[in-house]
């Protein structure tokens, strides 16, 4: 109504970008397409969720906390968070010292390095598993090592930790890496200046700086590693309960037709890496307000 | 300059005292990627090729595993383009409108990146299932969608549902509004503006996240197992293959099929990096 709009004249770009931002004036043919988009979306993620969700109570809530709580839940459940902490444990360590190799660090090997880190994604989990039984199987290339170890890898935790590491390598690497990068060499630099030490410029300096993107690569890195199925079916053999992590109890509820089961565990793992996807989305808001 | 220069000092000296460290930290990262990605892959490729290129073609053209590798490669191609269809309108209806829904459907879009591939199997499996009211009824008019093709497909599609949207999202936020708006005002069509200057601008994005899919497809097993009823010869993937060559103790044919998606894989990655390399020159060009 003021002054300043009446200078704008129809059709102008301002009121073009307005008209686009808020929509009462769609045409037809855009009212169909997002139509579609929301359609496809809905259909397509929505629908088997809440298929999921709803199967997953059709014989009551008694009978889905039966479920999830039974001995093999628990422990399966007990097992998959274990091999998660530790997978992440371990990308985070050694994901840090490559990130950090790879930003700061000009040596020769650092293409073939970088080529490296994104191989995990480019593997099929099944294969990842399958390496590890080449590898320290039945006449494997390191079977004589770890028999001199007297370690079991194959068919047993050890291998199930070193598949899901496997198979979430590059997620604190790549998240840690542009973070890094973008926060040149000032403020560490000026720590050293005043004299403080490498190992003491790291934790003071360096690790609060790119907190936000390695927190973001560990959760993406935990994640990952709950959900893991292929790898860890192959590594462990589905030898005994021992071995036998949240997403394997659904591949055997599914086999024994114990559907409720299945439907009530894929609830309890959805609704982990919901949780941290929410949390996901609150760091990456959060970071971008530091920024 | 002397500001420079007595930075520079203290910094060599803890370069000088870090070099023990500075060299642990390479030995830990080589060690690391040694250990968990070199030897692993060196084992696989040796093994798939230990009887010979001849063994190695027959074991990836027997029938099952030719027509199991047939199944993926066809399932990939149609996720890829109905992704690449699907996620262009999807990233640009989400860029360019106001709507209902928005919101929810913005943080939709990551769903599949956060849940297990199992679970989204499972999911499929409970709404689609042949005990299920739908998969029932779906049953009646002869379409079968679990332990069958439909299965594989939809699996897929909804496993890879954010590559390409995620891929063309920032490049559709970032570059066009200005021509965009500039093709209006000159009296374009939107059809016309979409074809002339947003699909140009958006077309290595696009490029990049349809290979993504097709990439992930390939190695897809967490919700195949569950939903494709993994009959050999109708709807058994490679993936799926390898898991029943190795639980058959076959370990030389699973090797083979291996070996021949983690080249197809590798293949595809590269093509993305190169795409993604020729990025930069387009830019100044523009």
């Amino acid at each position: 109504m003021s002054t300043s709009d009446s200078t704008i004249k129809p059709g102008g770009p301002l009121l073009n970008q307005a008209r686009a931002r808020r929509g009462p004036r769609l045409s037809f043919i855009e009212r169909v397409l997002i139509g579609v988009v929301v359609l496809y979306a809905a259909v397509l993620l929505l629908g088997p969720l809440a298929a999921l969700a709803w199967s997953s109570l059709v014989d009551g809530a008694g009978e889905f906390v039966r479920q999830v709580t039974s001995p093999d839940a628990l422990s399966s459940l007990k097992l998959t968070l274990m091999l998660a902490a530790g997978a992440t444990i371990i990308n985070t360590v050694f994901g840090l010292c490559v990130a950090w190799i790879l930003v700061r660090d000009g040596f020769a090997g650092q293409k073939i390095i970088n080529g490296l880190v994104d191989l995990p994604f480019a593997v099929s989990p099944v294969i990842a598993g399958f390496m590890l039984i080449l590898l320290f199987g039945r006449g494997g290339w390191l079977t004589p090592i770890i028999d001199w170890l007297g370690i079991k890898v194959v068919f047993a935790v050890p291998g199930m930790l070193i598949a899901t590491t496997f198979i979430s390598l590059p997620f604190v690497i790549r998240e840690v890496m542009p973070v890094l990068s973008q926060l040149g060499l000032e403020q560490e630099n000026a720590a050293y200046t005043m004299g403080a030490g490498k190992l003491q410029t790291f934790w003071r300096v360096t690790l609060p700086a790119v907190r936000w993107g390695l927190l973001y690569g560990v959760s993406l890195t935990f994640a990952r590693a709950v959900g893991e199925i292929g790898a860890v079916l192959v590594v462990s053999g589905g030898v005994s309960h021992l071995t036998e992590t949240s997403t394997l109890f659904i591949f055997r509820s599914l086999d024994d037709r114990n559907y409720v089961g299945a439907y009530a565990m894929a609830v309890v793992l959805a609704a982990i890496t919901f949780v941290i996807l929410m949390l996901m989305e609150s760091l990456k808001k959060r970071s971008e307000a530091v920024d | 300059m002397s500001a420079s220069i007595q930075s520079m000092a203290p910094r060599r000296r803890s370069l000088a005292s870090g070099a023990m460290g500075k060299w642990g930290l390479r030995g830990a990262a080589i060690i690391y990627l040694g250990f968990m990605i070199v030897l692993p892959l060196s084992a696989i490729v040796a093994n798939g090729f230990a009887a010979g290129v001849k063994i190695f073609w027959s074991d990836v053209t027997n029938p099952t595993a030719f027509s199991a590798l047939k199944l993926t490669i066809i399932a990939s191609v149609i996720v890829s383009a109905v992704n690449a269809v699907m996620g262009t309108l999807t990233a640009y209806v989400v860029v360019r409108y106001e709507f209902i829904g928005k919101r929810l459907l913005n943080s939709l879009i990551d769903m599949p990146f956060a849940i297990p591939t199992l679970v989204t199997g499972v999911m499929l499996v409970a709404l689609y299932g042949p005990q299920r009211t739908l998969g029932a009824w779906l049953m009646g008019k002869g379409i079968q969608v679990i332990f069958a093709t439909p299965g594989i497909v939809l699996a897929l599609l909804l496993i890879t549902y954010p590559f390409v949207i995620r891929a063309v999202q920032p490049v559709l936020m970032e570059v066009e509004k200005g021509q965009e708006e500039a093709a209006y005002t000159l009296g374009a069509s939107k059809w016309i503006t979409f074809l002339h200057i947003v699909l140009p601008n958006i077309t290595r994005a696009l490029m990049t996240g349809s290979l993504l899919t097709f990439a992930r497809a390939l190695g897809e097993f967490g919700s195949i197992v569950v939903v494709a009823g993994n009959i050999p010869g109708k709807t058994l993937t490679a993936p799926v293959y390898i898991y029943g060559q190795i639980e058959s103790q076959n370990q030389r044919s699973a090797s083979a099929m291996s070996v021949l998606l983690l080249g197809l894989s590798f293949t595809l990655i590269l093509v993305v990096e190169w795409i993604q390399s020729r990025k930069g020159s387009a830019h100044v060009h523009q």
